[in-house]
């Protein structure tokens, strides 16, 4: 186990290495974050200081290991815009996004698991039929329609739930949470649902073929004649062999959801950090931009290794050393 | 948890108290200014965001007059030098009186800034004649001294002098790190900046003590919160959760009328939208037949109509109407026939490829527009190669002329007509900085001479003639394509009486601003 994290750890500064090398160089691309410090009118001259000062016009080797010397030190750069170092923006987005993604996968697992079981156990029933082609038309609609009919339908027609941000947050020991209030909550129904749209129809589709092949096995028939009850037979020991691959793809599906967040971040100026990333893109804020990549990249190692170390759990076979 | 108890306590509090007559306007704007120095930055957020905090010394009216603010009244005592008298009895934020001394400082703190020194190169300075008397001086005869006046927002010395707790002087003006002045303010303008989260959230909050009594502004606190994407924003608005925003996306205009609880407001604008052809990389584009073609063969006021949804004002020269340099004759020249003549005539009839390039997030419906013109422009056999960008990436290529055909919109800042031709379609000159964004290197000797004359004449309506007489000579030269001014929009609940404060300037004066 603790070669395993060792070796992990290794990997993840691997990783994050060479997502920065690879930020660093793309950053060169994204335009001039000087334009977007100055006004229009402004001359040639003053923005040609301005970028002598920043360091812009040092060579890209130079920049690059100015970079790796202050992030060494835990100090990944400076964002421009918001005037603060670039690690304390993201930490301060976090929360946000954390509690999007959170939400989003907790209507995930409560529509995909009885969902996907039912129509594995009834797949000819009305019902299965009704959710499996509901599940193909979900998967087809982009999540950025999905949030904008959303709004249209709950915010502007029925005046039923908020349409933008967060609400109301209290701050808990240095979180801004949305969760404990009645008025962050409402905030957060829309944004969690247009999200967890993108992955709600592949777990339930996952669950029910997992599950049918499941109960085709021997031991379930076996189950069968040994005349245990059906609840015993499809939520011990059926289900809990549907869950290993569903765990190993919902590990990396989290880190798509992440992804994903910064549409429908955008979408509901949810102040998080796939917007904050956007809104980076646009100003070429670029040492944000390095920086979030970075911490993203971090971010899906350590959601990688939890995984492996739950997969072991649930089954006793995969060892976790020899991976 | 007993901590949790307390806030929502609070908060319950603070709901009571704020129901209790108390009246708030909720404000979704695409942005929230970038610092609370408005020195930081030259743009149209920052300049919104000035009159709220600030005061100018004067300002403009919905009729492009100057109205008295700090400034009770104005006289010319020579040639160089505008004498101010100053209102008694104002007091900024920090408490401190406002005096002529402040004016001076601002003036002196507005040459150091990077964004607005090239605006005030002209002035030397101020000096203040008593504590409410300033005399405002330039170095040459200057026609535009009171427009610039509405720039001037006197900040409060006193509070800005010194240093702050990390030892760097007060008044720093900082444009990528922290600073006193960006996070700091005292004004003397009808709002307090009462809570700022960059990007999420600006509480302000009405100054107690604010000089302007007689104002019918009712509303004791704004909270601005900037919402990015057009169609959330309008939601916002539609599902009640904001009372006022700006700007409203053309394509949502007939959802805000049609709404029951809704009001849209229009307004002209001064930004006009133009394609330069560059003359350098093109030696087609020196000829004038050839400019003429492309001019005759763009039916701008098709673009308005079907593209801008009518929210723009086809355009024929540089300055809206009410600007001084306007021409009623100078009209969009669409005439497809007349193109292809020109194009014989200059020996071109069958046509050669161009390269353009446009931003695709910077104007209204800017990538659409390229679109359109291109296909226009196919039609007298010019073959473009249109790419677009975003804007981040677009001005950098702007810079270094990287097309034939480049789109380009501006805003007068001095708004004035001279200001076009200064940035736009003066002969491009590294030294003194004119023709800036003349990605086309049009150059005409006498336009110069005429926009540089007009800077210093101070007999107003011979002003007007030299620089109408520009308009002229950049219409017969066809020095670039002019498409559109686009409109200015706002959107607010009907309580809320939004006519009577927005301008042409798109600077709403919310300090006035009524809810009922």
């Amino acid at each position: 186990m603790f070669a395993f994290i060792v070796r992990r750890i290794i990997q993840a500064t691997v990783v994050m290495l060479v997502i920065g090398f690879i930020g660093f160089s793309v950053k060169h691309q994204l335009g001039d974050p000087v334009r977007d410090l100055v006004g229009v009118s402004v001359s040639l001259e003053e923005r040609e200081i301005l970028r002598q000062e920043l360091g812009l016009n040092d060579p890209f080797l130079v920049q690059y290991g100015r970079f790796l010397k202050n992030a060494l030190h835990g100090d990944l750069g400076h964002s421009f815009f918001f005037k603060k170092p670039a690690l304390d923006v993201i930490f301060s987005k976090a929360p946000a996004t954390i509690e999007l993604v959170f939400a989003a996968s907790v209507i995930i697992l409560l529509v995909s698991v009885p969902v996907g079981l039912y129509s594995a156990i009834y797949p000819r029933r009305f019902f299965s039929r009704l959710a499996m082609g509901l599940s193909i038309v979900g998967v087809s609609i982009p999540v950025f329609l999905t949030a904008i009919v959303l709004i249209y339908i709950f915010s502007v027609q029925l005046h039923w739930l908020p349409s933008y941000g967060r609400g109301e947050t209290v701050n808990v020991m240095g979180w801004e949470s949305g969760l404990l209030t009645l008025d962050g909550l409402q905030h957060l129904i829309l944004p969690s649902i247009a999200l967890s749209s993108i992955m709600l129809p592949l777990f339930i589709r996952l669950i029910r073929s997992e599950m049918m092949e499941v109960l085709e096995t021997e031991y379930i028939k076996y189950a069968w004649a040994k005349g245990l009850t059906r609840k015993r037979i499809w939520l011990i020991h059926a289900f809990k062999n549907t869950l290993l691959p569903v765990i190993t793809v919902g590990g990396v599906q989290l880190g798509i959801l992440i992804a994903f967040t910064i549409l429908t971040e955008t979408v509901f100026q949810w102040q998080g950090m796939g917007f904050m990333f956007l809104e980076a893109v646009e100003r070429s804020d670029t040492a944000l931009l390095v920086a979030y990549l970075v911490v993203v990249g971090a971010l899906f190692v350590v959601v990688n290794t939890f995984v492996d170390i739950i997969y072991g759990i649930i089954n006793p076979t995969v060892t976790i050393a020899s991976r | 948890m007993r901590r949790l108890k307390f806030v929502s306590l609070l908060l319950v509090l603070l709901l009571a108290a704020s129901t209790a007559g108390a009246k708030t306007l909720k404000l979704a704007m695409d942005a929230d200014p970038v610092s609370l120095d408005p020195h930081v930055q030259l743009s149209g957020g920052m300049l919104q965001y000035s009159h709220m905090v600030f005061d100018p010394l004067i300002r403009w009216t919905q009729d492009m007059k100057f109205e008295p603010r700090l400034a009770e009244k104005w006289e010319r005592i020579d040639e160089n030098t505008m004498r101010f008298y100053l209102r008694k009895g104002v007091k900024f934020h920090s408490g401190n009186p406002f005096t002529a001394k402040d004016v001076v400082w601002t003036l002196d703190r507005l040459k150091k800034s990077q964004d607005f020194k090239g605006l005030f190169e002209p002035f030397t300075g101020a000096v203040a004649v008593d504590d409410y008397t300033v005399d405002i001086k330039t170095a040459k005869p200057y026609a535009l001294l009171l427009n610039m006046a509405t720039y001037i927002f006197p900040m409060d010395s006193e509070f800005y002098s010194g240093t702050d707790e990390n030892g760097e002087p007060k008044d720093a003006i900082v444009k990528t790190g922290s600073s006193f002045a960006l996070s700091h303010e005292s004004g003397t303008g009808p709002y307090v900046v009462a809570e700022r989260e960059q990007g999420v959230k600006m509480v302000f909050k009405r100054f107690a003590d604010y000089w302007d009594t007689k104002s019918p502004g009712n509303v004791d606190e704004i909270i601005l919160t900037p919402i990015k994407k057009d169609p959330t924003r309008v939601a916002a608005l539609l599902s009640g959760d904001v009372d006022f925003i700006m700007p409203v996306s053309p394509q949502d205009f007939k959802m805000v009328e049609n709404a029951k609880d809704a009001n849209l407001v229009t307004m002209s604008g001064g930004r006009i939208i133009t394609f330069q052809l560059n003359q350098e990389r093109r030696p087609e584009f020196k000829d004038v037949r050839v400019r003429q073609a492309i001019v005759h063969a763009v039916n701008n006021v098709g673009i308005v109509k079907k593209i801008m949804k009518g929210t723009a004002t086809a355009a024929g020269q540089q300055g809206p109407k009410g600007y001084v340099g306007y021409k009623e004759n100078l009209v969009p020249r669409f005439d497809v026939k007349k193109a292809r003549e020109l194009m014989k005539e200059a020996g071109y009839e069958k046509g050669f490829e161009v390269s353009m390039l446009a931003p695709n997030n910077r104007y209204v419906s800017d990538e659409k527009i390229a679109e359109a013109v291109a296909s226009m422009l196919s039609k007298i056999g010019i073959r473009v190669n249109l790419k677009t960008m975003p804007k981040a990436q677009y001005w950098p290529e702007f810079d270094n002329r990287a097309a034939d055909i480049m789109m380009i919109g501006w805003h007068s800042d001095t708004e004035d007509s001279g200001n076009f031709s200064e940035f736009l379609t003066m002969c491009p000159d590294k030294e003194t900085g004119y023709g800036q964004y003349n990605s086309g290197n049009y150059c005409n000797k006498k336009v110069d001479e005429l926009v540089l004359g007009a800077q210093t004449e101070t007999d107003l309506e011979k002003r007007a003639l030299m620089l109408q007489e520009v308009e002229q000579i950049l219409y017969d030269d066809a020095a670039f394509v002019p498409l559109h001014w686009q409109h200015l929009s706002w959107a607010a609940k009907n309580n809320v009486k939004l006519e009577a404060i927005v301008n042409a300037q798109n600077f709403p004066y919310f300090g006035d601003l009524v809810v009922e």
